[in-house]
């Protein structure tokens, strides 16, 4: 479980998280939603340790990480996992030698054979088994995200990291990539923070949602009880988007999609 | 000013702080200096030859003089080559290609993430991806430099032979005479030193890079100008203190 407690950064004068207070808990998909310029990606690089806040605490599972000893954050950051929106793949390493990086870096003790086996084992669970001669560069969009995947699960991680993960990719492509996040958060029962401005993902796996609006918590809560909140700014945005006011309506009152699709945002 | 040069050397120190294994560091150090020297050969050995030959043909025009022996045109080439030529062109031919290419590759390395996925793996990407690169020049500019003296000397002979200013016997005469090896000490003093230089500034200026891609050519363009100017510097001061 990771526990934000009253977190505030700011660049300059710019306040970007403006006392961020939220839980993300073991064993879920916790979703960050907001658009663009809320401070989702700051919380993230607060989470992790690439920016440092400047006045609150994150603690991974009652260990507090910001202002800790630096072995203590090394040891928290060592369990970490991330999926950047660009892949961030090491350019001048093949698929093999990316997987593999983290575990020859952090697992000093894992012989050359165990280190192949993991690498082979975390590319076939993203489903690119024969992929591992192949350059960053050779690889679609989808193809990087699940090499990213692989890298980051390698080294048996607790807390998996992901930013945008579907930015970039196509609908059907998303959606594979959100069920593989999923799937590998319920089965190794880590705990994942997405952030992302899709809908498709909040539906799909958004066990727990949490909405940032101009750098505070707004809102949070499944994706059950996302499209009966009573915030105005998340129904704006959750509802900008003419599909999900379509499926909102044709839940409620019947009608068709097309039907829907016509009208503008403001009517709902 | 004052900040960026204070930034600069928290740059430097981050890199022993929380430093790589040997292993790793030593397994990375051979890779970028493979990658510096072997790459830098041909660009080094064809710079140098002709400065060694314009040199001689140059000298040979100027010396009109028929009481100076002709042999002083090898003394001289050797002189130059050696106490200035080969460490310092050398290295600002060296700015140009590695400066650049460490600066344009970890810039590059920072606006796609990748050093921040190093960070997140919680692994000092100053130790492990600049250290690897400062020793890497630190071990290959002495090298180059060496076969800058020897290839320019070789220009020199050459150009002198082929173009009748001397005989060969009067230019090896040159080069034998008064040689005092402390200069040859000198000229890889100046190398180590301006390796250092290239290096150190081009990575601050690559791993600092903000923004995309346009801004990771400024910051190569900046890492060669900087490494240029420091060396320049460096020259004098050294020339200065250690002559």
């Amino acid at each position: 479980m990771i526990e934000i407690h009253n977190v505030h950064k700011s660049f300059g004068d710019a306040p970007i998280l403006k006392g961020v207070t939220c839980t993300f808990e073991t064993g879920k998909c916790n979703l960050v939603l907001g658009g663009s310029g809320t401070g989702k990606s700051v919380l993230l690089k607060c989470i992790v340790g690439l920016l440092k806040p400047d006045i609150g605490s994150i603690t991974f599972d009652g260990t507090i990480f910001t202002n800790n000893k630096v072995e203590i954050r090394q040891e928290i950051r060592r369990q970490i996992g991330m999926l950047f929106q660009a892949s961030a793949l090491f350019d001048s390493m093949n698929v093999f030698e990316n997987v593999e990086f983290p575990l020859q870096m952090l697992t000093p003790g894992m012989s050359r054979e165990e280190r192949r086996d993991r690498v082979e084992f975390c590319l076939k669970r993203v489903g690119l088994e024969n992929a591992g001669p192949k350059m960053p560069s050779e690889l679609s969009g989808g193809m990087k995200k699940r090499v990213g995947i692989a890298r980051a699960i390698a080294p048996n991680c607790t807390y998996l990291f992901c930013d945008e993960p579907n930015s970039g990719l196509d609908p059907l492509t998303s959606i594979k990539i959100d069920e593989l996040i999923y799937e590998i958060t319920h089965e190794y029962n880590i705990t994942t923070v997405i952030i992302t401005h899709d809908m498709n993902s909040v539906v799909e796996i958004g066990d727990h949602i949490v909405f940032l609006h101009k750098g505070l918590k707004l809102w949070d809560g499944t994706k059950d009880e996302i499209l009966n909140a009573q915030v105005p700014e998340l129904k704006e945005f959750i509802f900008s988007s003419s599909l999900v006011r379509a499926a909102k309506r044709i839940e409620q009152e019947g009608g068709s999609l097309e039907e829907i699709r016509q009208e503008p945002s403001q009517d709902i | 000013m004052v900040k960026v040069f204070g930034q600069f050397l928290l740059f430097l120190q981050s890199m022993f702080v929380r430093s790589e294994r040997v292993k790793v560091l030593w397994r990375r150090t051979l890779d970028e200096a493979v990658n510096i020297g072997i790459d830098s050969v041909f660009i080094v050995s064809i710079v140098a030859a002709f400065i060694g030959a314009v040199t001689c043909v140059q000298i040979a025009y100027n010396l009109t003089n028929p009481f100076i022996p002709r042999s002083t045109i090898g003394y001289m080439v050797r002189e130059m080559t050696i106490l200035e030529l080969a460490p310092t062109i050398t290295s600002i031919v060296l700015a140009g290609k590695v400066g650049s290419s460490i600066a344009g590759g970890l810039g590059t390395m920072r606006i796609t993430e990748q050093i921040d996925a190093l960070e997140v793996m919680g692994i000092n990407s100053t130790s492990y991806l600049v250290l690897p690169r400062i020793l890497g020049a630190i071990i290959t500019f002495p090298l180059l430099v060496i076969l800058a003296m020897v290839l320019s000397i070789l220009g020199g002979y050459l150009a002198g032979t082929l173009s009748g200013a001397m005989t060969g016997q009067e230019y090896i005469e040159g080069i034998r005479d008064t040689f005092i090896p402390y200069n040859i000490a000198f000229a890889l003093i100046k190398s180590l030193v301006f390796a250092f230089l290239v290096s150190a500034i081009s990575a601050y200026r690559g791993f600092y890079t903000e923004g995309g891609a346009l801004e990771v050519g400024t910051a190569s363009t900046t890492a060669v100008t900087h490494s240029i100017i420091a060396i320049l510097l460096a020259d004098y001061v050294l020339a200065q203190t250690l002559l």
